[in-house]
């Protein structure tokens, strides 16, 4: 399956990524020495190293083996995925980064409880953030188990493992400072890694004079892969129910992205708001660029990887060298490009893993009164909490190798989009929101996007119909219902909104170089 | 907490108008005699919660509220609006640039360069709101100006 790819090569280029993470990780171990910045690197972080970092961070499994495969197997339809990713960072940076770093809170339970003094609206907000976490922690061990299956011939179950083991030795022992290193050189290197391998396969292409891949259309019917709404492609629904499936898509992932708990977090490495904002363009231009790329990759595929179905899509990007080129060079691209994508799934990891630890140390030293001889010491607590924040969703990448990746992913999305979109947006800008409006909308949300992820499980994917697209892509009507649900409860229970929101309003809004009292 | 987030302002309401003014929050507010003079600066209007200070908050609140829902409309109203556009339009399918299907040059490329252009926009208006705001805020705080000082 591999077009005799050498599986020495893969294997190198695994192990070299693995041990430079470690090595940045150690060398992140000797300057990280208090809490502060072990949670959030002091808040010190340059806004051009916290844009990599970002970018480096949310540029996953997803976004390196998925987007190409989808494109391959589903065709124009599927560029709003990574479109979408990036177009969420566009409405983060309009309506939420700068509050979001100047409201103080390091995590989204933190924002919560800050915002609307109710340790109710906290603990959901916890139960979420873990939820999200392992939502899309699930399909990135998922990915590097394929991956390593695919360039090694290792069993499937290996990379999982690999990568949580990892993970939790660059994570338990530099904290944030060193992984925001990481992540700024694992953003570099992905870019690297999928760009160099991409010039060389375009020029293959150009010399073997084979057609640009929309000209494969003519003469295949109605099967019109380079053109949205299509249809008749593996099962893609068309008609209305294709455009509520693309819109469904857009809701989710252009809301979505503001309530992913790894990105929240990277918010409070920010020195100010100010820098908080340039950031966020930093990252958008940093995704924009990064995004050119997996289409040209799904595009090479049609071309080329004429008999794959859905089925080896995922892994598509990594038998690509091998299908246009041969001997050496096959091996060295093939190397390259499997080198970048356990950068995706190693960064990302760290990134979710970081923040699921956060809030479930935040869970354990909470219940210990202040100065007890049991309290947990911070970082005790947190690597605690980072080892069962990275095994439970590898032991559930083991026990249920399912869905494709980017689709798992879609998921996650959608659940942040009905319940964390609504938070942010109405806790920043509404001061009527209150602790039971913020719960009941948090709750309408979470039932409505929870049942797409259960009947993504359950639904057969081949069923196209109203129904299947209305349960497993909710994000369209559970966002506007949670919006609904939180707006009018809170309107029915006005007289609980919180003494301090004028104040709140103050810290959230005015630039820190005013002297003002925020609290 | 491990965490070092700032405490919740547990007093914060002590000074606004939806809040009920404990006796002691008084002192705090109303400053010392001399300073009972003259008027008070614009920020301390702001942190005493005073209807002027309100206003101040409140203007700086809605004009950053409407540049950024300003970007978002018209996100909504191009990107937004392409699965529409090409729905209702199929014979758009058939248009190619350079070669490249409508589709194709648009999402897999145009759009990436425009989100950054409008976010670029974004950080520009915000930043402008808040010199602003600065500036108003501080006009009276750092001149003794107005006579009224004594």
């Amino acid at each position: 399956m591999n077009g005799g790819i050498d599986p020495t090569w893969g294997g190198a280029a695994v192990a070299a990524v693995v041990l430079l993470t470690l090595a940045i990780s150690t060398w992140g171990l000797r300057i990280s020495r208090t809490t502060s910045d072990f949670f959030v690197a002091s808040r010190r972080v340059r806004a051009r190293t916290n844009a990599s970092a970002i970018g480096g961070e949310y540029v996953s499994a997803a976004s390196f083996l998925g987007v190409a495969g989808l494109v391959l197997a589903f065709g124009a339809e599927m560029l709003w995925y990574p479109v979408g990713w990036t177009a969420g960072y566009l409405v983060l940076l309009a309506l939420v980064a700068a509050p979001l770093r100047r409201s103080g809170a390091y995590t989204l339970p933190d924002f919560a409880e800050a915002r609307l003094v109710s340790p109710t609206v906290r603990a959901a907000c916890a139960l979420l953030v873990v939820a999200i976490g392992w939502l899309y922690l699930v399909p990135q061990f998922q990915g590097a188990g394929i991956t390593l299956a695919a360039v090694t011939g290792a069993p499937t179950w290996l990379g999982g493992p690999v990568v949580a083991l990892v993970v939790l030795v660059g994570v338990a022992s530099g904290g944030m400072r060193s992984i925001t290193v990481v992540q700024a050189f694992q953003y570099w290197l992905k870019l690297t890694a999928l760009l160099a391998p991409l010039a060389v396969l375009v020029v293959v292409w150009a010399g073997d004079g084979r057609p640009l891949p929309a000209d494969l259309d003519e003469g295949a019917g109605d099967a019109t892969w380079s053109t949205p709404f299509g249809g008749g492609l593996a099962g893609l629904a068309d008609g209305p129910v294709g455009l509520y499936l693309t819109y469904s898509v857009i809701v989710a992932t252009f809301l979505g992205a503001m309530g992913l708990p790894h990105v929240v977090v990277r918010f409070y490495t920010n020195p100010d708001g100010r820098a908080a904002r340039r950031t966020t363009l930093g990252v958008l231009g940093l995704l924009g660029l990064f995004y050119l790329l997996p289409p040209v990759y799904g595009a090479l595929g049609r071309v080329y990887d004429t008999d794959a179905g859905p089925d080896g899509a995922d892994t598509m990007v990594l038998r690509l060298p091998g299908l246009m080129t041969d001997g050496t060079l096959a091996d060295v691209l093939t190397a390259v490009i499997t080198a970048g994508a356990f950068a995706a799934f190693l960064s990302t990891s760290s990134g979710l893993t970081i923040a699921v630890a956060g809030v479930l140390s935040q869970a354990v030293t909470r219940g210990v009164p202040r100065g007890s001889t049991r309290r947990p010491d911070p970082v005790t607590a947190f690597r605690v909490g980072a080892v069962l924040a990275a095994t439970v969703p590898c032991a559930a990448a083991l026990a249920a190798p399912g869905l494709p990746v980017a689709r798992s992913v879609g998921l996650a999305f959608a659940v942040a989009a009905s319940t964390f979109c609504p938070l942010l947006l109405l806790g920043i800008w509404w001061r009527g929101l209150t602790d039971v409006g913020a719960l009941a909308g948090l709750v309408a949300g979470g039932a409505g996007s929870g049942v797409g992820v259960v009947a993504a499980l359950v639904v057969d994917p081949a069923s196209v119909g109203w129904g299947a697209a209305l349960l497993t892509q909710p994000a369209a009507w559970s966002v506007p219902l949670a919006f609904a649900v939180m707006v009018g409860v809170s309107l029915a229970t006005a007289r609980r909104v919180p003494p301090g929101v004028d104040r709140f309003m103050v810290r959230l809004h005015t630039p820190e170089d005013v002297e003002l009292d925020r609290g | 907490m491990p965490a070092p987030a700032d405490p919740p302002d547990a007093a914060a309401g002590a000074t606004g108008p939806t809040g009920p003014l404990p006796p002691s929050a008084r002192v705090r507010v109303v400053p010392t005699a001399r300073a009972a003079v003259r008027r008070p600066s614009r920020t301390e209007e702001i942190d005493a919660g005073t209807p002027l200070g309100e206003a101040y908050v409140r203007s700086l609140l809605r004009e950053q509220l409407r540049n950024g829902l300003v970007a978002v409309a018209v996100l909504a109203l191009t990107v937004g609006s392409l699965p529409a556009v090409f729905y209702l339009a199929p014979d758009l399918a058939g248009v190619r640039v350079l070669g490249v299907p409508l589709a194709w040059a648009v999402l897999a490329g145009a759009v990436y360069p425009f989100l950054f252009v409008i976010g670029w926009v974004v950080v520009r208006r915000a930043e402008a709101v808040e010199r602003d705001f600065a500036e108003l805020v501080a006009r009276e705080a750092g001149e003794p100006g107005g006579g009224d000082r004594r």
